[in-house]
């Protein structure tokens, strides 16, 4: 198989409108023949189904929410991004282009993200015209910040709650279109599988999941943006219900799945604090714009009261390491910092695991109301969960998988490898190379959703099937569709009544997810990573074998549906592994302890390996009991010229 | 952390009701070792999984980011809407809100308009359906003027974000003694009402969405104020202020633009 990403050549500026101009069009007319699948109505779903409803197109949109207003995408606090260079601080569409390749350590396709910071502009015009409240000057116009790391403002938000602003912009954009009959939405519906017919994507099973009914839809396209596979290390910031199985169905339905071993830890999280705990919470990154983040230099100190610690006996690790940057050096080396000084036996707090973010010289210079009125909602809502006032005692914060870079192949129409199914948003791999930037997930979910899948579908449906795939669209009642649906229930009848019913489905969960963050967490070794994948096929036998779900299928079943995941997890992740052992270099997200720079100013830090790994690792799935192929799609950087990451 | 050593046993009194068509009623069971430093939803958590290893079915409840934004959660304890602590989502309420030995009622949102899925679940697609009726500010993709256009004072932005921060939990309805939407439908109202771009449509919004309230089957406002008390994100009475005065104008002053108010969009 070779990848083709059908990014356009020639001059990087103009890529995007030749491209698009390049594209055939549908017929006004013709429009309304076609149905489009939207699977998920996170910011990248919504905004696809209200606007393909716009354009005219039959849009049916599915969600495992009650409401498609709880979408994940609502907990994102800190902010988008965008090349508005309302500052006059140097911005431009270029330099976002320019920082976004280099912030992905040089692993993403130069033309999608030029594409992005382009569109970016334009995402900004949309949501504000649509009511969003963005943070405003007192001339009234709009306010900026800058955000993690970045050199300029250009990071558009509404208080802490962006997210949920731009989430709200686009869900009320699309209950518009439901009640103009555009959209047919369809809550609490989880998908199972996907339906491909004669090679192209034309369906999907979903399970009621509120009586257990098993459905097929089907459609002349499918659009899966169903978010990032966080949760498969069970502890993250992800809401509870993320989950990896619309992605995996399609891998195993023949969408290849890119770059799975890059995933994101945030450094700025509430630290662990029991066996108990659900989730893990997010600080915003933006404290690190006031807070000084320490341990102390003798392991002997850790148990002591931080105020008792002496100036001298404290260790300010990231600006002793990377004095240029400091506290604000980005995610993922802040992340690994604090792991090196807790794996010295110097973090704070419960198991060792934290480290101090401190408040009380950032008080001293501007005082404690300036500090609340920028982060009074942060400090109550750390005091609610931890029962610390962080005016008064430092934070304690640890990293935590945040957001995943790797997912669904796409080429530059963002399409997978399934003709007619496209991925959009945090499920794809596209824009973000190894790591990702703060405030570009949002970004680039509504750049997906709003502006090029509403192109980019079009050229499919105009081209395939000589213009006129819905004339063969086939029936709920075809024999594929039948087959697809009935192993999908076969699937859920074995979880329902396994050999020897005895472990819950949270109990393989949490297992699992410790076993990920262990051995394929921060930093990674053949080693450990060998390890993880000597583990997970035993520890997915003992699942299937022990697999414990009371009731029955044709009921609400809450540990019915978690089980269906945690399955799916568990085959996932000896995919990430997999992938995390060949990669034989670091990257972004993507640490192998075994290469670091050896010597010089930089020694310790990441070491790439452009000549034999500048390639998105795109894995093929073969079948239950033969290896997944790996096939590569070589990356070219004619614009931003690889070189090493610094931050000192 | 300090006070987390000790742990805590509860007696829950917990709605159980296996679907829309069950009858319902309460069943109890213990929380034992419960830690200070847990959220509600994490006890609840702990009761399902010793539940479900006995073979039994977990009490089933609606949750999903667990910090307090996704407005998922939500559930009656002690007859309070997110239970005892002001300003909070039942999943960010700890466990240190209460003492060894207290005995809790669990009890899912009740309105009619919310008819009970499961256990702690409810159905709130009415909500969906309000916002649907008209809680947007048109504007097709990509023909949006540069945003700065719109010149947007910073009071009138902030008072916007502030009815905004609505969460859609619904605890307004449950605290309500007439399970009244006003509090819901006013924020969005106000939001909209609050900015340029929300004008053009706001007399009638606020009419065919005022009306869907009623076609839901939600009560009517009769200012008790117990939706101000019990909304996680604090969003004022206020806002039903508002809604009422855009109401009778559109009706008073805009009849003909209402004419066609009811007509789907
Ligand atoms: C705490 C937190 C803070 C963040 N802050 C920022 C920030 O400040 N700026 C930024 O740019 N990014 C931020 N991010 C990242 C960003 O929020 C996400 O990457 C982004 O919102 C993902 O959007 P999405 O539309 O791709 O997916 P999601 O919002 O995750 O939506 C997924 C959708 O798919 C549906 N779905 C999933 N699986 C299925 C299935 N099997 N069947 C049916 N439906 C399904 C869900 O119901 C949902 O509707 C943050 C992330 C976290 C965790
Ligand atoms: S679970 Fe999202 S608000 Fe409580």
């Amino acid at each position: 198989m070779e990848l083709k990403s059908n990014a356009p050549t020639g001059p990087i500026e103009t890529r995007w409108d030749r491209h698009r101009f390049g594209m055939k069009l549908v017929n006004p007319a013709n429009k309304r023949k076609y149905k489009v699948i939207v699977v998920g109505t996170g910011l990248a779903g919504a905004s696809a189904a209200a606007t393909l409803a716009e354009l005219g197109y039959n849009v049916d949109a599915f969600c495992y929410q009650d409401s498609p207003r709880r979408a994940h995408s609502i907990a994102a606090q800190g902010g988008i991004n965008a090349a508005k260079n309302y500052q006059n601080d140097g911005d431009s569409i270029y330099r976002l282009f320019y920082d976004t390749v280099k912030g992905g350590d040089f692993r993403a396709r130069e033309s999608n993200v030029y594409r992005l910071a382009q569109i970016s502009v334009q995402i900004i015009d949309q949501c504000v015209a649509q009511g969003v409240p963005f943070a405003r000057e007192y001339s009234g116009l709009l306010d900026n910040r800058s955000f993690g790391g970045s050199q300029v403002s250009r990071t558009f938000y509404a208080r802490g709650q962006t997210g949920q602003q731009l989430l709200l912009g686009a869900y009320q954009a699309l209950e518009k279109m439901i009640d103009a009959g555009g959209v047919k939405m369809f809550p609490r519906r989880e998908m199972l599988d996907l339906i491909v017919v004669d090679g192209r994507a034309r369906g999907i099973v979903t399970r009621n999941m509120v009586d257990g009914t098993m459905e097929i839809h089907m459609a002349d396209a499918v659009c899966l943006a169903t978010g990032g596979y966080g949760n498969v290390f069970y502890l993250s910031t992800n809401a509870k219900g993320c989950n990896v199985t619309a992605s995996w169905r399609a891998h195993r339905r023949g969408a290849l799945f890119a770059n799975p071993c890059y995933t994101q830890i945030h450094p700025t999280c509430i630290p662990v604090h029991g066996d108990y705990q659900s989730k893990l919470t997010l600080m915003s990154e933006s404290l690190r714009n006031d807070g000084r983040v320490w341990v102390p230099k003798n392991k002997d100190d850790v148990g002591k009261k931080p105020g008792s610690i002496p100036e001298e006996d404290r260790d300010y690790y990231l600006e002793r390491m990377y004095p240029s940057f400091g506290n604000l050096a980005p995610r993922d080396i802040s992340s690994r910092g604090a792991k090196t000084v807790c794996d010295e036996g110097r973090g704070v707090g419960p198991g060792g695991l934290g480290v101090y973010l401190d408040f009380a010289d950032a008080i001293k210079r501007v005082g404690k109301a300036k500090i609340a009125e920028r982060y009074g909602n942060l400090f109550e809502m750390y005091e609610q969960i931890t029962a610390e006032n962080p005016y008064e005692v430092p934070m304690r914060i640890y990293p935590a998988v945040h957001y995943t870079m790797g997912g669904l192949w796409v080429d530059y129409n963002l399409q997978s490898t399934i003709p007619g199914l496209f991925v959009l948003g945090e499920a794809n791999f596209s824009d973000h190379g190894a790591n990702r930037l703060g405030a570009s997930a949002l970004m680039q979910g509504l750049a997906d959703g709003y502006f090029v899948i509403p192109a980019t579908i079009g050229n499919y449906l105009a081209s395939e099937g000589g213009g006129k795939l819905y004339e063969k669209r086939p029936g709920v009642d075809h024999a594929e569709a039948i087959k697809v649906r009935d192993e999908v229930s076969a699937r859920l009848d074995k979880l329902l009544h396994s050999k020897k019913p005895t472990r819950t489905p949270a109990s393989f969960h949490r297992e699992l997810g410790k076993l990920l963050w262990d051995n394929c967490g921060m930093g990674r070794t053949a080693k450990r990573l060998e390890a993880a994948l000597a583990r997970i096929p035993a520890l997915r036998q003992e699942f299937w074998d022990t697999i414990l779900v009371p009731g029955t299928g044709e009921e609400l079943n809450q540990t019915l549906e978690h089980a269906g995941r945690v399955a799916d997890f568990l085959e996932f992740a000896e995919l990430l592994c997999k992938d995390a052992l060949h990669r034989e270099e670091s990257c972004g997200g993507h640490f192998r302890e075994e290469h670091q720079v050896e010597e010089g100013p930089e020694k310790g830090e990441a070491q790439r390996n452009d000549e034999l790994f500048q390639y998105v690792a795109a894995w093929e799935w073969k079948g239950a009991d033969a290896p997944q192929v790996l096939h590569k799609e070589a990356l070219d950087f004619e614009h931003v010229k690889p070189s090493q990451r610094s931050y000192k | 952390m300090a006070g987390d050593a000790k742990t805590m046993n509860l007696r829950l009194h917990v709605w159980r009701q296996t679907s829309v068509k069950d009858e319902g009623r309460f069943e109890e069971y213990a929380a034992k070792g419960v830690s200070p430093g847990m959220s509600f939803l994490e006890m609840l958590d702990v009761v399902n999984e010793e539940l479900i290893t006995t073979g039994k079915q977990p009490l089933a409840f609606d949750h999903d980011c667990r910090e307090g934004i996704c407005g998922a959660c939500g559930v009656m304890i002690n007859g309070n809407a997110h239970g005892p602590q002001g300003a909070t989502t039942t999943c960010q309420l700890h466990m240190r809100s209460f003492s060894d030995g207290d005995e809790l009622w669990i009890e899912p949102w009740r309105a009619r308009a919310f008819p009970v899925l499961r256990d702690l679940m409810v159905d709130r697609s009415a909500f969906d359906r309000i916002i649907a009726a008209g809680g947007y500010a048109s504007v097709r993709t990509g023909s949006a003027r540069d945003a700065n256009e719109i010149l947007i004072p910073k009071q009138n932005a902030d008072s916007a974000m502030d009815a905004a921060a609505c969460i859609g939990c619904a605890a307004c309805v449950a605290a309500c003694p007439n399970a009244s939407a006003a509090l819901f439908t006013a924020a969005k109202v106000t939001h909209l009402a609050e900015l340029p771009q929300g004008q053009p449509e706001r007399m009638r919004r606020v009419v065919r969405m005022v009306d869907q309230m009623d076609i839901e089957g939600f009560g009517h406002c009769t200012n008790h104020r117990e939706c101000e008390a019990a909304c996680p994100k604090q969003i004022s009475v206020a806002v039903i202020a508002q809604m009422n005065r855009d109401y009778l104008r559109a009706k008073l002053i805009a009849p003909a633009d209402n004419e066609n108010a009811g007509s789907g969009g």
